[in-house]
């Protein structure tokens, strides 16, 4: 049996200790009708096979490192220290469970402690929580907490935030009556003075990005101020790594700052498990989602950590708590904690740099090809919205034929924006993948047949 | 193992190596500009950050996230790591979360780079592998629970529930039932339920449960109205205990027009041998980090996929996984769809590890619910001369026994599972079910030997008889763990949640 370890005569003897004589007297609670239904399942496997199985399945998929991959959209490729992946394969921390009981699980919540404080550091907030799912479900928890603090049931969202999180809020607030607005971006940010002419007294909260889906940058503050000027909170949605090198929401006036850790020594996995986080000014600590970490001290006055300010969560408050959030993703908070102690906020600092100077450096020759432009005015970082000849999604499919993932197309995102790809470099992007892309776009440049095919 | 007893004065003796105090990562290092070295632009007129952005944009207070050297960082998680108990170092009876054995192999091929450098956003036929991967799974979860279809997208149990009662929502609304604003549960059920519920928008109505945790059948349908949507139940409960009359209660809800809600953090107890489907429920959610083993990694990834009837079909989360002429596809067109309920696809590496771990059993997978229960029994058996158990009946997976009425008068449930801990054990799930007072909630799993359980009813045994000569040193545990008791309530008095860098 592949992982049970007793034998026929410990069963035996075990079954003769609770007065038992076969195993199905074990369920005879169970109405007979109900029992050894039909199952569909295929023979067991040994190891061996198993492993043969899903290593041609993982072989059936091209993966990113397949390619000279410039695809980001929320998902980035970037360079995981190898200690990363040596913590997290530690049974001491992936076999363990969310910490109920201090005393013997001091290692998970000190590296708790010092994830929600790196988050603080990073995003410029007071508090940041445990961790959550994910960037989309931390944006719509954020959400709620405005709505919970406000009393109101509106919510104001920028179209520049990422899809996903766009529609995770919409199921969110779908239940519970709470209406959201979504304000078009122009020029892939979102229009202070469409903000403005959005808000009312009615709404709750507004939600932004940093930078904006399309890679482009928001002037932060003056959002804050706008959502603040009409009583609702302002919530960010921010990529960690960028918060190294931007104005950081908490210093932008910010209420709460959300987003997805993925870029912090997490693969892309297919989408996940990736890692959220949540962070506020002190005055909504007791309305945070989730698992806590504070310090304490022991009975003997050492230094202990604990999960703190439980009042708020669903095993003590049921219906009342501020989330139905149990549990969280402390494995993939522990990879980030990692990555960032190892990095520091210089390594960040120097890979945010080098992601940008790649893909500045990679707009300005393609924006010199006949067809190509940058789209936005905006400034942008190591992501930005390119608009090209013809249909992009034909576009990228011809790129393919070369090797080359050249973006996402964003006709799906945005149905203005079908001659357009969002195009992203990291730290992993060689700069002879920048001279094949340029090649390959000039090519179909001077092709624009094949382009629009 | 510790044979600590109370007369020992602990100042004589040296404390274990990882006692005491571990400095945090910010009292490593002060690094905060430089950091290891990354690699070069490598691009022609590659410009300085400031010379690429306005300056407005630029941040100008310092990050207080150290560089710490890998030496030093490699230390210090060796010392974190020793600070913590789990599965490899001793049983982990934590009742309700089944933290059974995660297989290493799994570890090793969620980790496959045609897994794990795989985007989101990668044309379906870069995936074909990973589509594969979730198709098989969905159709094994829907044959071990009798569900038509499953989302897999759903990132832990709780939101596998809330995702769960979004679609019931969209069911009754899709029927004109916009009066069905009620969820009934137990007052036995697990936190989530309620909490879940209340993120939906509905209104909770707590139903008393008899004292063995099961439903009380007439006072159940005393609440049965055309205000209910949904009635969520998990079976066996949390007591252990299967839920005689489930077909009888299915009948009177779908009678009524609510619908049944299968909380599957219990499967443990019956997978392979009976399914909620065939009990009536028309919605499951299941917890892959406790039936299927995927790791609990300290607190998540979990991931709890949805399954539902035939008549919930077109409400699940898109983008849903078909099989179209050989190929594999992500399908977005559910226009009745409850849209996305977390970004992408859900928890992909747990998805691989739970498809490895159900392949690795296979039509065997019964025998799995079958020695989980045979193995809770045995230490219910075991234990029962030491605590009155909080039901005088045979358990299945997983049952609660409470220190209220054992031989020592004053010896609470926190205080065994703290002197746990001394024993190198981590302790059973205590003070829950709520029902209960002094609770303590033993789930062995499967994956535990009999040497293993009976190692653990030795060791109650001996708590017991310390607590006898010395219920003082029992109360004051633990005495061998990296901390002495931790001071929650100062935690909670005095929050102090995050590193400053004037503290």
């Amino acid at each position: 049996m592949a992982y049970l370890p007793n034998t026929d005569a410990e069963r035996r003897s075990m079954l003769d200790a609770v007065g038992a004589s076969r195993i199905e007297d074990l369920f005879s609670s169970v109405p007979a009708q109900l029992l050894g239904p039909q199952l569909d399942l295929p023979p067991a496997l040994s190891e061996q096979e198993l492993v043969a199985d899903l290593e041609r399945l993982a072989a059936r998929n091209r993966p990113l490192s397949a390619w000279e991959s410039f695809l980001g959209a929320g998902v980035y490729r970037r360079f995981i220290p190898a200690i990363v992946r040596a913590t997290i394969s530690r049974p001491e921390f992936y076999t363990a469970y969310t910490p109920y009981q201090a005393e013997a699980s001091q290692g998970t919540l000190q590296t708790i402690f010092e994830f929600q404080s790196m988050i603080c550091a990073l995003t410029g907030m007071d508090v940041s929580n445990a961790s959550l799912y994910d960037g989309a479900t931390a944006a719509a928890e954020a959400l709620m907490l405005a709505v919970t603090q406000t009393g109101r049931h509106r919510v104001a969202v920028s179209a520049a935030i990422h899809p996903e999180a766009l529609g995770v809020i919409r199921t969110y607030a779908g239940g519970r009556n709470v209406q959201v607005d979504v304000i078009a971006h122009r020029d892939g940010v979102t229009p202070l003075d469409a903000v403005r002419a959005a808000l009312t007294e009615e709404h709750a909260g507004l939600i932004v990005a940093q930078p904006t889906f399309f890679g482009a940058l928001e002037d932060l503050a003056p959002l804050a101020e706008a959502a603040h000027a009409v009583g609702a909170l302002a919530v960010a949605s921010v990529d960690p790594i960028a918060c190294s090198v931007l104005v950081p929401p908490g210093d932008a006036g910010f209420d709460v700052a959300v987003g997805d850790g993925q870029p912090l020594g997490i693969p892309a996995s297919y989408g996940g498990p990736h890692v959220g986080f949540i962070a506020s000014s002190d005055a909504l600590v007791r309305r945070l989602p989730g698992r806590l970490v504070g310090m304490t001290l022991d009975h003997h006055g050492r230094r202990a950590y604990t999960l703190t300010l439980q009042a708020r969560e669903q095993h003590i408050r049921r219906e009342k708590a501020t989330s139905n959030i149990c549990t969280n993703h402390a494995l993939m908070a522990l990879a980030a904690t990692i990555y960032m102690a190892k990095m520091g906020a210089g390594g960040m600092r120097a890979v945010a740099e080098v992601s940008a100077q790649r893909a500045h450096v990679l707009a300005e020759r393609l924006a010199a090809l006949p067809g190509f432009s940058v789209a936005f005015d905006a400034p942008f970082l190591w992501e930005f919205t390119l608009r090209v000849p013809g249909d992009a999604a034909a576009l990228a499919t011809a790129m393919r034929e070369r090797g080359i993932v050249a973006g996402l197309p964003l006709g799906g995102v945005d149905a203005s924006l079908s001659n357009a790809l969002l195009v992203c470099c990291t730290e992993m992007t060689s700069p002879a993948s920048i001279d094949h892309y340029v090649e390959a776009a000039r090519e179909l440049a001077a092709r624009p047949q094949e382009a629009r095919a | 193992m510790s044979e600590a007893n109370g007369s020992a004065p602990r100042a004589t003796q040296p404390e274990p190596a990882w006692a005491g105090e571990e400095p945090l990562v910010f009292e490593l290092s002060t690094d905060y500009s430089d950091g290891p070295r990354t690699v070069a632009a490598g691009v022609a007129d590659a410009k300085p950050l400031d010379a690429l952005l306005p300056k407005s944009a630029l941040r100008t207070s310092t990050t207080y996230v150290p560089a710490v050297p890998e030496p030093v960082l490699a230390r210090h998680v060796g010392r974190m790591a020793r600070r913590n108990h789990h599965l490899h170092h001793g049983i982990y009876p934590l009742g309700s979360c089944t933290m059974k054995y995660n297989p290493a192999v799994d570890e090793q091929l969620a980790g496959l780079d045609g897994f794990a450098s795989l985007h989101p956003y990668q044309p379906d036929e870069d995936a074909q592998g990973a589509l594969e991967v979730m198709w098989e799974l969905e159709r094994m979860l829907c044959s071990l629970t009798g569900m038509a279809r499953m989302s897999l997208q759903p990132a832990a149990g709780a939101h596998g529930e809330w995702t769960g009662l979004r679609m019931i929502q969209a069911y009754h609304a899709a029927h004109g039932d916009t009066q069905r604003t009620r969820v009934l549960i137990p007052d036995s059920a697990h936190g989530t339920n309620p909490a879940s519920a209340a993120l939906t928008g509905m209104d909770v109505v707590t139903v008393k449960s008899n004292h063995d945790g099961t439903v009380d059948v007439e006072d159940f349908k005393a609440h049965l109205d055309s205000s209910v949507a949904a009635i969520m139940l998990t079976n066996p409960n949390t007591l252990g205990v299967f839920e005689k009359d489930i077909l009888e209660i299915a009948r009177a809800a779908h009678d009524a027009g609510a619908l049944l809600y299968y909380d599957g953090a219990n499967l443990n107890a019956l997978v392979g041998v009976a399914r909620p489907g065939d009990m009536g429920f028309d919605v499951v959610h299941l917890n892959l980090h406790k039936t299927f083993s995927t790791p609990h990694g300290g607190g998540g990834p979990g991931s709890g996929p949805v399954g539902v009837a035939p008549s919930l079909v077109e409400f699940l989360p898109v983008p849903t996984v078909e099989k179209r002429d050989g190929r594999f596809v992500l399908d977005h067109e559910h226009p009745r769809s409850i849209g996305k309920v977390r970004s992408y696809y859900g928890n992909f590496g747990m998805l691989v590890r739970a498809y490895a771990y159900i392949r690795a059993y296979g039509d065997t997978l019964p025998q799995v619910a079958h020695d989980a229960v045979l193995n809770a029994r045995y230490l219910q058996a075991r234990l029962a001369p030491l605590f009155p158990m909080a039901v005088d009946m045979p358990c299945l997976h997983e049952f609660v026994a409470t220190t209220r009425g054992s031989r020592v008068a004053g010896l609470r449930a926190t205080d065994v599972a703290k002197r746990l801990i001394d024993y190198g054990v981590y302790p059973p799930t205590v003070y829950f079910p709520t029902t209960v007072p002094e609770a303590m909630m033993f789930e062995p799993t499967e994956t535990e030997s009999k040497q293993s359980l009976d190692d653990l009813a030795d060791i109650c045994a001996a708590i017991v008889g310390e607590a006898e000569r010395d219920l003082h040193f029992v109360r004051s545990a633990p005495h061998n763990a990296p901390v002495e008791r931790v001071d929650e309530v100062r935690a909670a008095r005095h929050p102090h949640l995050r590193w400053r860098p004037d503290d």
